[in-house]
């Protein structure tokens, strides 16, 4: 590779192309990271709108303003939207943005086939949100979509989604083998692996787990296809077929999956919280090795989603302990977090806030994590509302607000403007009061007996369902809030220094704000120094 | 008188805490059996950990946050790790793990019992209804929703046990072991009673088992917790517990509605006996596919109103009520129903919504269905 630079004699720096081709023909890694970018906050905002119908609805017992059929529609592309459309298109874009200018690269290893894997996504969420218009409606089956109720008494559309799936899961392949091509060829000399920045090192075994379950993925639909129109009986009982199988494929996923959403999120956060206490991360060697472990461990916990499927004892006890051994890897993360601030020097920017609250709450979703781990107690829990309080508190103020913090903290690199710095406390003061009404007493409700996915609900559920819903449409108004900050940073910002914030270490922050089209078009020579992150 | 409600909300929010008698509704039930306790226990064990473990960590965070917040002159310390310590809370965390699945484990083998019971009871899960055979005395129902759909619709006042009743509920005596064993007939379903801690899928199949013993009669209530499609909030579990003699009480009175129906196939049928009949039995268990009009939810649910079957086709029809269709969501409801009701709901649909004039207009009567169920044996 370096070979190929040193050639490169001329001085030719060339800007972006103008127009509409910039964008559809790009192969830069920074337009690539803000079509991601914003994709996702278009999604979010879709995602966004179906939650909040999800809430109307369940404002009060009794039908409010959607029909159940309706209401089954918004459930499953909710949880479609903000898992493949929100969370791991923003992760990708942080992916592209940062880790070329992290690891002192000129590019993505695979500029063309990361224009590619961009490009198809909206192409997959269009046939999806297309079915919204056709005959029988959208998949209206959970996002997790179980047989027989996704094969032979799904809606038509069930084929668009199948297909939409598909292209999601090969963009993601596609995005993977970029990220992991990039990361272990065109790291600048010098930088060896243990001296990685963290986020480098967490999407590089993100992309390995994504490589690993997505084909697992397009194996569950595709015999779901062929299930559907082709005759096959895979999870048609009647034809001999095994419906549970389908949970066992699904999950084999989609536990992996989960950990997908939330491993880019603990780099972000370790890089956030050390550059606010001005102090080196604590316990390098460990965050490393804890993510490995999470990431390994995530194979073979899967069937803790289906403890009430009718397994034998043995696996009910096999994938209990599998399950609670995950909390000590994560456990010593977020000790390491706290370690990190000890004795620091702390101040609050906005992506320090976000950051801090990552951390306690997704404490708390850790710890109710913990609870449904425990086989006979998850008879109880399972399929309740306790299990959505759980998931969300690990995948909104733990995963989104990851996200967040993150576009805070180097929105400034990214554009070379400051955004309103008390407009993003506010931002932050406002989720992080209503993310916390929204989802909170749903932990009370689910452990009263509320069974998840359903489009009313007996009267015993009615207070603290308007709490909640509340709560979500405050949660859902302050995230306006967040695009306007974002939009008068961009257009309205004071202009930033390079090196942005005090305590920031890192490659990226060497580089102009924002930096030039092509930066590190020769490495940057690290053989004497300290590049850890 | 939103703003009120929601006031009143904020407060509970705030203060449910602090009330004793809140605790209940915000927390899991005890249950009413050992196991169910035994749960219970082990889950406020579980939760009182956590709490104390997240307390700790969190009053920790907020310890950092004001004491190391940016002061002018001090300066961070650098370390950046520390083996020592980082192992000491590794172990920890191991040694508090294990001291959670030790009873974890206890628990989880007591609940998983299947010897058989003295009482079996096959339950199925149907879209959106359950059935309950007493495996021992050939005796079987179906339980729907009571809840009319004008309280659904906000039309009627909502009582008490609103989606949490059901017309037949299923009746168990106390101070016996009642073995579940659990299936569907179509998607995946799942049979929850929190207060036996008795939560099993139900799949097309499979058949899974659980199993109860209750101490005290009463009446226990629960709902399907797995998403098998619209109406999936709409078909709750209630269970009966009664005393012995109760019981055998109730299982002879469903042997006699047995006879007596069979005897009502041989009677003379008037059509608008029948039409009257027909009509409840569509409201109960027709309407929330093929609608109150008959107009269904093409293409998923065809339309009853202006179909060739319905108005020109009985024969057709009939096979179609006794059967069901493959690969659709219509069942077979030669089970569910009674002759005389199969009779007259097709009667119903042939007479209702100006089918009547469109067709041919031919009624079915009880006997042409039992000739149908005696014809395939």
């Amino acid at each position: 590779m370096s070979a190929v630079i040193e050639g490169h004699q001329d001085d030719h720096h060339h800007g972006p192309a103008k127009g509409i081709t910039r964008w559809l023909y790009t192969t830069n890694h920074k337009d690539i990271g803000s079509l991601y970018l914003w994709f996702s906050f278009i999604m979010l905002f879709i995602g966004g709108a179906m939650a909040m119908v999800i809430r109307a609805e369940l404002f009060e017992p009794g039908s409010q303003i959607v029909s159940p059929e309706f209401y089954n529609q918004m459930v499953t592309n909710h949880g479609l939207i903000m898992v493949f459309g929100v969370i791991m298109p923003a992760f990708v874009g942080l992916a592209n943005w940062l880790i070329p200018m992290q690891i002192g690269a000129p590019d993505m290893a695979l500029p063309r086939l990361n224009n590619l894997s961009f490009w198809i996504l909206p192409a997959a969420f269009g046939v999806l949100l297309a079915t919204f218009f056709m005959e029988g409606g959208a998949p209206n089956f959970g996002w997790t979509f179980y047989a027989p109720l996704s094969t032979e008494y799904a809606p038509p559309t069930v084929t668009y989604f199948i297909f939409a799936v598909h292209i999601m899961g090969a963009s993601s392949i596609m995005g993977s083998i970029n990220v992991i091509t990039t990361i272990l060829n065109m790291r600048a000399p010098g930088m060896t692996l243990m001296k990685m920045p963290l986020f480098v090192w967490s999407w590089l075994i993100t992309a390995y787990l994504l490589i690993a379950v997505m084909p697992v993925l397009a194996g569950a639909v595709t015999m779901m296809l062929m299930d559907i129109h082709f005759g096959t009986s895979f999870f048609k009982a009647g034809g001999g077929g095994d419906p549970v199988l389908f949970q066992h494929i699904f999950w084999f996923f989609g536990h992996p999956e989960v950990y997908i959403m939330i491993l880019p999120a603990f780099g972000i956060v370790s890089h956030i919280i050390e550059t606010f206490s001005r102090k080196p991360i604590f316990g390098y060697d460990s965050m490393v090795y804890a993510i490995a472990s999470i990431a390994l461990l995530s194979f073979v916990v899967w069937a803790h989603h289906m403890f009430t499927v009718g397994m034998p004892i043995a696996g009910e006890l096999f994938f209990m302990y599998s399950t609670m051994l995950i909390a000590i890897p994560t456990g010593v993360k977020v000790f390491n977090w706290l370690s990190t601030m000890f004795k620091g020097s702390l101040t609050f920017e906005t992506p320090m806030l976000f950051a801090i609250a990552f951390v306690a709450l997704f404490t708390i979703g850790g710890l109710s994590g913990l609870m449904l781990a425990i086989a006979p107690a998850d008879f109880q829990y399972h399929d309740t509302y306790f299990v959505v309080a759980h998931f969300h508190y690990v995948l909104v103020p733990g995963a989104l607000f990851s996200i967040i913090a993150a576009v805070y903290y180097w929105l400034p690199k990214w554009t070379g403007y400051m955004y309103d710095e008390f407009m993003g406390k506010t931002h932050f003061w406002l989720s992080f009061v209503s993310v916390n009404l929204t989802f909170f007493p749903m932990h009370f409700v689910g452990l009263a007996g509320m069974p998840r996915r359903i489009p009313d609900y007996a009267m015993q559920f009615a207070d603290y369902n308007m709490i909640v819903s509340v709560g979500a449409f405050l949660f859902g108004l302050s995230q306006l809030l967040f695009l306007y900050v974002v939009l008068k940073a961009i257009f309205y910002g004071k202009k930033a220094t390079g090196q942005v914030w005090e305590g920031a270490q890192g490659l990226e922050w060497t580089l102009d704000s924002p930096p030039a089209y092509h930066t590190f078009e020769t490495p940057p020579n690290l053989e004497a120094g300290e590049a850890k992150g | 008188m939103y703003l009120k409600k929601l006031i009143l909300c904020l407060t509970a929010l705030f203060l449910a805490p602090l009330s004793f008698s809140a605790w209940d509704d915000i927390n899991m039930t005890p249950g009413v059996n050992a196991i169910a306790q035994e749960i219970f226990g082990l889950h406020m064990t579980i939760f009182w950990i956590c709490v104390v473990i997240g307390a700790l960590v969190l009053g920790f965070m907020v310890f950092l946050i004001i004491k190391y917040r940016k002061k002018e002159g001090v300066e961070p310390a650098d370390f950046d790790d520390n083996p020592k310590l980082e192992l000491t809370w590794t172990i920890l965390f191991a040694v508090i793990l294990v001291g959670m699945a030790i009873p974890a484990t206890t628990t989880m083998i007591k609940a998983y019992d299947d010897e058989e019971g003295d009482i079996n009871i096959l339950i199925t899960g149907h879209q959106w209804k359950w059935q309950y055979e007493y495996m021992e005395d050939e005796v079987s129902f179906f339980s729907n929703l009571l809840t009319s759909l004008d309280a659904r619709n906000n039309i009627a006042p909502k009582t008490e046990n609103y989606l949490l009743e059901v017309d037949e509920p299923l009746v168990i005596p106390v101070n016996k072991r009642v073995r579940f064993l659990i299936t569907a007939n179509d998607v995946i379903h799942s049979w929850w009673v929190p207060d036996f801690a008795v939560k099993q899928d139900a799949i097309p199949g499979f058949i899974n088992t659980a199993w109860t013993y209750v101490d005290e009669p009463g009446v226990y209530r629960g709902q399907c917790t797995e998403l098998c499609g619209v109406y999936h909030g709409y078909m709750p579990i209630v269970v009966k517990a009664v005393s012995d003699s109760e019981y055998k009480d109730f299982i002879q009175g469903k042997r006699d509605l047995k006879a007596q129906q069979a005897l009502l196939t041989e009677k003379l049928w008037e059509t608008d006996e029948l039409f009257a009949i027909g009509e409840e039995v569509y409201l109960k268990n027709c309407v929330a596919c093929h609608q109150v009009n008959g107009t269904g939810i093409p293409p998923v649910f065809p339309a009853l109103a202006g179909s060739e079957i319905v108005m020109n086709d009985k024969g057709r029809q009939v096979e179609i009520l006794m059967e069901g269709v493959q690969g659709a969501a219509m069942q077979s409801y030669a089970e569910q129903l009674t002759e005389v009701e199969i009779a007259a709901v097709i009667t119903y649909t042939r007479k209702a919504w100006g089918n009547d004039a469109g067709g041919d207009g031919e009624i079915v009567v009880p006997k042409e269905i039992l000739d149908y169920k005696n014809n395939k044996l």
